[in-house]
């Protein structure tokens, strides 16, 4: 049988997000791809699920995910695939204005 | 938020220049329990490709290289700023449905006719239903440079 190989990746938290992964700017979660790697840190810290994840369950649409230097939006989304030992980082985008 | 008189001024700055189109960035400085104290704002560009004069856009990347210029400062990013042309310093329905999370810094600039107005502070509810106003307690701690 295959078995899932499980990689360890750093993930960068926004400021604000990290009083809800124990006050760290970085922290590890495992996964074979950033989704699963992502839903891990959900597991781990659980108030973080739903700053990061809409009631839908998709990620919320100012979350932006990066591997390293790419974009996730470019490279497959969350089914991108890990090696283990990236930096994955949550990157908010922001917009607004005067009139909606 | 704690903020210093060298940040306010250069929001006020920024939003006069980028008159008559909103103009934006990112505070930076610290975060902790007791809430924001910024002490540098970092300038972005307005990335929306149209009506710019009544909305704005920082892209993730843009995210990314203020977040390098505070972990190289020794800070954090720790909010937002934007500036309303000829409108009130409030945040409109798009501000609240486009913020990212609570806990950040919303600042908003007005600018009347090309000259710096109201100055507010928000932070976002955790729930995202509305913005609370923050009062903005002035630093007089020197900016690092």
């Amino acid at each position: 049988m295959p078995t899932t190989q499980t990689q360890t990746v750093t993930v960068r938290i926004p400021t604000p997000l990290r009083s809800y992964a124990g006050d760290q700017k970085t922290a590890e979660a495992e996964g074979a791809t950033v989704g699963d790697a992502l839903a891990d840190l959900a597991e781990r810290y659980p108030d973080l699920r739903e700053q990061l994840y809409d009631g839908d369950g998709d990620l919320r649409s100012f979350v932006n995910v990066y591997v390293g230097d790419e974009d996730i939006r470019h490279t497959g989304g969350a089914e991108t695939s890990l090696d283990g030992g990236e930096e994955v980082s949550i990157v908010p985008s922001v917009a607004g204005g005067a009139f909606g | 938020m704690r903020a210093t008189d060298d940040v306010l001024n250069a929001i006020r700055r920024h939003g006069a220049e980028a008159y008559p189109e909103e103009g934006c960035g990112f505070l930076l400085g610290e975060m902790n329990a007791d809430g924001v104290r910024a002490t540098r704002v970092h300038r972005a560009g307005n990335e929306r490709a149209t009506e710019r004069e009544r909305r704005f856009t920082l892209s993730p990347a843009a995210y990314r290289t203020a977040e390098a210029a505070a972990e190289d400062a020794g800070l954090d990013v720790v909010g937002f700023y934007h500036s309303h042309p000829d409108a009130p310093a409030r945040p409109s329905e798009t501000d609240l449905t486009e913020a990212p999370f609570s806990g950040y810094a919303y600042v908003i600039i007005g600018v009347e006719d090309g000259q710096p107005a109201a100055l507010t502070a928000w932070q976002l509810a955790p729930d995202r239903s509305r913005f609370v106003e923050d009062d903005i307690t002035r630093d007089a701690a020197a900016t690092p440079s």
